[in-house]
């Protein structure tokens, strides 16, 4: 390497953290961010071209002011141009347009910071080129549109069942946001409905019987399980498993078959059996992972101290697993809530729980009402998964680790 | 052993030695763990691991055709299909026997439906000849008729082969009366009558719970009569019925008659088809490998095993469209799941957890929820086609059609088991150390060298524990394919779920879950010894 290189080099404007130009960089960028929701808006309306054209201006004028006028107050310059845009948008089209152009106000001026103060080099080292800045930034990116494809099915079909039209998609009058567009009219049937309240309650009849018994079973058997001397432990656990490893088409055929032949098929038992089983290996696997960081010595000690086993598991070990055996027995709920196909088979007309209902709606005469179960359904999870969370942060505590 | 001063083994406190001591402490330890774990044990047995062995049973089991027709199996132990000629008159005697005592069940058109899966038009053989028995059998009742009436008289038979003092006590009684017993000896005096007569007691009594001193006898039983009249037995009896057995004896000569054989082939011709023949025999043992051989798109054939004909060989290629959507859904979901558990596991903590949760929440949700949102989006009249045809990129007229096939499948079960990669990629991503990957890169490394190099041979166990658990679940997915698969997008499950429901051939959809149940296990050995199953970690 000469001198001369290595000179040229160290002039390279990758060593230098501060801010990139504003005129050969920040404005043409924003113009073409601005460019492609002006293509957006402009298509919409069908006249692309000059879309185009008004969202390269958008982009450079916000770039200009934003750059060289108030380059330090950020949060007021963004709070004002989605304001602006806003309105922008009302004045153009009605509520839905004000609503899209407070979207476009509120990303373009993200964008306009984040690329005018050098904040998309902030995750990469100083010394990265452009080469290895852009595919960082490239790379962030698509890991956002994964995450996009893993919650936005789920976050779609919310607003979807406010619908008040029979429809699976947005009608102009949703996306105006106008107040026709909404109805809780799905929410009703769900609520008057006799087949969906029937499903309902046997859904809440029959999960749980199955948490009940999936619980009270695989509490018991995971402390065995965790026991320091378990003759054919491999072997036990495999068995206990391996109702979560077998496809449910098999254990739905195998039951369907057994319990006919033990006249179980479509009684009530039968199904609370069936769903007791699927939920065991959740139950197995939480209990037995929050007893692997149990401490022994404190049923020593308390054995010590005169108390029988009983009172030990009670008044020590019980308290310290709990949230272990709560969010077991969680999991084993919504295995037997969710479940469908074991059902679908074990069960009669009579067993006919909410999944199932649902199956049949989405198979046969498509409702929208199934969107307003699911969307009842994915509160549920949310809430869940929150305990789950909450239970998983405390026993981590209790047994004096740091939650993570 | 430090005690150098004690002899002998040492002691515990009780006085014992103290290795049977602790011997007997472990075994009592091993006791109170096996005494936790039996409950919960034997409850997975008998509601899980028992339904399992059953269908397994039933995937090789095939008692129904020695069952219905013990007699024509037997029979035709001597025949062989090589021989080119349709079974002798034994044969078909047998199968009139058999065929008489199944049509009064109503149980021969449960085996016409069995042996249908295999011959087409089975079915509809058995279900015509079983109308027709007590016709060939009404030539004989009729002539025993004209010759004595007492011949077609439920009291008089009942007289005549029952036990005396059984008939005492019957004649009389309520409906269904005493079990039938026979007389003494008359099962060497009228072998074949004798024969009838009991199967004829045994159905009136255990099915329709008539009184058998009463009931008039079948047609089966006068056939038979006159077959065992023929051959000249029935000499030297003197019990009740003695004359009319003498007269008949005298009678039977001049009767009409006709071979069972004649009697089957003017029912239907098929009757002589060797191939019924063949497929009677080829599946008259108790277990057979029809049902796997089915699975496998052959058959099992008089002339042994077959490939099945190209239009009817759906399993082979059935199951080999479920692997190849499995392995195309495992391929997306580590493209889609490697990238975002690697961010997960660089981030700080408190973010990861924050975008944790935006991979929990599908985990959570139900997954008819998931299903009926793809369900929602992907139809043509959907939001992404709106969208799409909104964007302009596609016109009206050119919807995607992204649903009922499968693409719909594959996109629809890579966003429903994308978790179930990402969080074991994750749990091992977390593990390993940066400063392997900033020791690479200080000896010289460029990123994607340090990356092919150090960092990604280390996640590699990561992307098996993953592909494996994706694998498994897809392969044996139903409800996702059931509904958004159309016809060509739908797995093995599926399959299973039609003969279970819609055809009713269980012991197909037995064998077919066998077979799936089995390439489960395997991988599951794998997921074992590669992860471990006390690995594996929820939420």
């Amino acid at each position: 390497m000469t001198d001369a290189t290595a000179d040229a080099s160290l002039e390279e404007p990758i060593f230098d953290r501060g801010a990139p130009p504003i005129w050969s960089f920040t404005v043409p960028m924003t113009a073409l961010f601005g460019a492609f929701f002006g293509f957006l808006v402009g298509n919409a309306n069908g006249a692309p071209i000059p879309g185009v054209l008004g969202g390269a201006v958008y982009g450079a004028i916000v770039a200009i002011v934003a750059m060289t006028m108030l380059h330090d107050s950020r949060t007021a310059f963004r709070w004002g141009l989605i304001v602006l845009t806003a309105i922008a948008g009302f004045i153009f089209g009605s509520w839905g347009a004000a609503l899209a152009g407070g979207i476009i106000g509120a990303v373009v001026s993200w964008w306009v910071y984040w690329i005018g103060r050098g904040d998309y080099r902030a995750g990469v080292p100083i010394y990265s080129t452009t080469g290895q800045t852009l595919w960082h930034n490239t790379y962030l990116f698509i890991c956002g549109l994964i995450f996009f494809f893993l919650i936005a099915p789920i976050i779609t079909i919310i607003p979807l069942s406010f619908n008040a039209q029979n429809y699976f998609t947005f009608t102009p009058e949703m996306l105006s946001l106008s107040p026709e567009g909404y109805s809780v009219k799905h929410y009703n049937d769900f609520f008057t409905n006799s087949d969906w309240q029937s499903a309902m309650w046997n859904s809440l009849k029959i999960a749980p019987m199955a948490t009940i018994l999936a619980v009270g079973f695989g509490t018991l058997a995971a402390i065995g399980l965790s026991q320091p001397h378990v003759p054919f432990r491999r072997a036990i656990m495999a068995v206990l498993i391996s109702p979560m490893i077998v496809p449910l088409i098999i254990s739905a055929a195998g039951m369907y078959f057994f319990y006919s032949r033990v006249n179980l098929q479509g009684t009530y038992l039968g199904v609370v059996l069936a769903h007791a089983a699927l939920g065991i290996p959740f139950v197995i696997i939480t209990v037995t992972a929050t007893l692997v960081g149990f401490d022994r010595s404190l049923t020593r000690a308390a054995a010590n101290l005169g108390a029988d086993p009983v009172t030990t598991f009670a008044r020590i070990q019980m308290p310290l697993i709990l949230p272990g055996v709560i969010s077991g027995g969680l999991f084993a709920f919504i295995t037997s809530f969710d479940e469908v196909v074991v059902v679908l088979f074990v069960g009669s007309a009579q067993q006919k729980t909410l999944p199932w209902q649902m199956f049949i709606g989405l198979r046969e005469q498509i409702s929208p009402t199934i969107l307003a179960v699911a969307t009842i359904l994915v509160a549920i999870s949310i809430a869940l998964l929150t305990t789950v969370e909450l239970l998983r942060r405390r026993s981590e505590r209790l047994r004096g680790l740091t939650p993570g | 052993m430090s005690d150098a001063t004690q002899d002998g083994p040492v002691l515990a406190a009780d006085g014992r030695p103290l290795k049977a001591s602790l011997r007997s402490a472990l075994r009592r330890q091993k006791m109170r763990a096996l005494l936790l774990i039996a409950p919960l044990l034997i409850f997975v047995l008998i509601t899980f691991i028992a339904p399992i062995a059953d269908m397994l049973f039933r995937s090789v089991e095939n008692g129904i055709v020695s069952d219905t027709l013990p007699r024509t199996v037997v029979a035709l132990d001597d025949w062989d299909y090589g021989s080119g000629e349709v079974p002798d008159e034994p044969v078909f005697e047998a199968l009139f026997v058999d065929m008489y005592d199944a049509s009064e069940r109503k149980i021969h058109t449960r085996l016409g439906s069995r042996l249908n899966y295999e011959v087409t038009g089975v079915s509809s053989l058995f279900r015509q000849a079983g109308r027709e028995m007590e016709d060939i059998g009404e030539i004989y009742e009729d002539q025993f008729d004209a010759l004595d009436e007492n011949w077609t008289q439920g009291e008089f038979w009942a007289q005549f082969m029952g036990d005396p003092d059984w008939y005492s006590e019957a004649a009389g009684a309520e409906d269904p009366g005493p079990t039938f017993v026979m007389k003494e000896g008359m099962d060497e005096l009228l072998p074949l009558t004798a024969e009838a007569y009991q199967m004829f007691a045994t159905f009136a009594q255990e099915e329709d719970e008539d009184n058998v001193a009463t009931e008039d006898p079948w047609a089966l039983v006068h056939a038979r009569l006159y077959q065992d009249l023929t051959a000249g037995a029935g000499e030297g009896y003197d019990g009740f019925g003695a004359e009319e057995l003498a007269a008949a004896r005298e009678a039977v000569g001049d009767f009409e008659s006709t071979t069972y054989k004649e009697a089957f082939l003017n029912v239907d011709e098929d009757w002589a088809d060797l191939e019924i023949w063949g497929t009677i025999k080829a599946y008259s043992p108790n277990y057979t490998p029809g049902y796997f051989l089915k699975a496998v798109d052959a058959q099992l054939t008089p002339h042994g095993v077959e490939a099945q004909p190209d239009d009817q060989a759906v399993y082979v290629k059935l199951f080999g469209r479920t692997v190849w959507m499995s392995l195309t859904i495992t391929f997306m979901t580590i493209l889609l799941g490697y990238p975002v558990a690697f961010l997960l596991a660089q981030l700080p903590m408190r973010q990861s957890s924050m975008l944790m949760i935006l991979v929990l929440l599908p985990f959570w949700t139900s997954l008819l929820v998931r299903t009926s949102a793809w369900k929602v989006l992907l139809q043509q009249q959907g939001v992404i086609n709106d969208l799409l045809v909104w964007a302009g990129i596609i016109n009206d007229a050119g919807r995607l059609v992204m649903i009922n096939n499968q693409l719909g499948t594959i996109i629809a079960m890579t966003h429903i088991l994308l978790p179930f990669m990402i969080l074991p990629l994750y749990s091992v991503m977390a593990t390993i150390p940066p400063t392997y990957v900033r020791a690479a890169k200080s000896l010289g490394a460029t990123n994607v060298t340090a990356f092919r190099r150090v960092y990604f041979p280390q996640s590699v166990p990561g992307i098996g524990a993953g592909s494996i658990l994706v694998f498994i679940l897809a392969i044996g997915y139903y409800i996702t394919p059931a509904l958004v698969g159309g016809t060509d997008g739908i797995f093995i499950s599926n399959r299973i779920a039609y003969h279970i429901s819609s055809s009713l051939n269980w012991g197909l959809a037995a064998a077919l879950g066998s077979i799936l149940l089995a390439a489960v296990l395997i991988l599951y050995w794998a997921y074992d010894r590669i992860v471990g199953i006390d690995n594996v970690k929820l939420g």
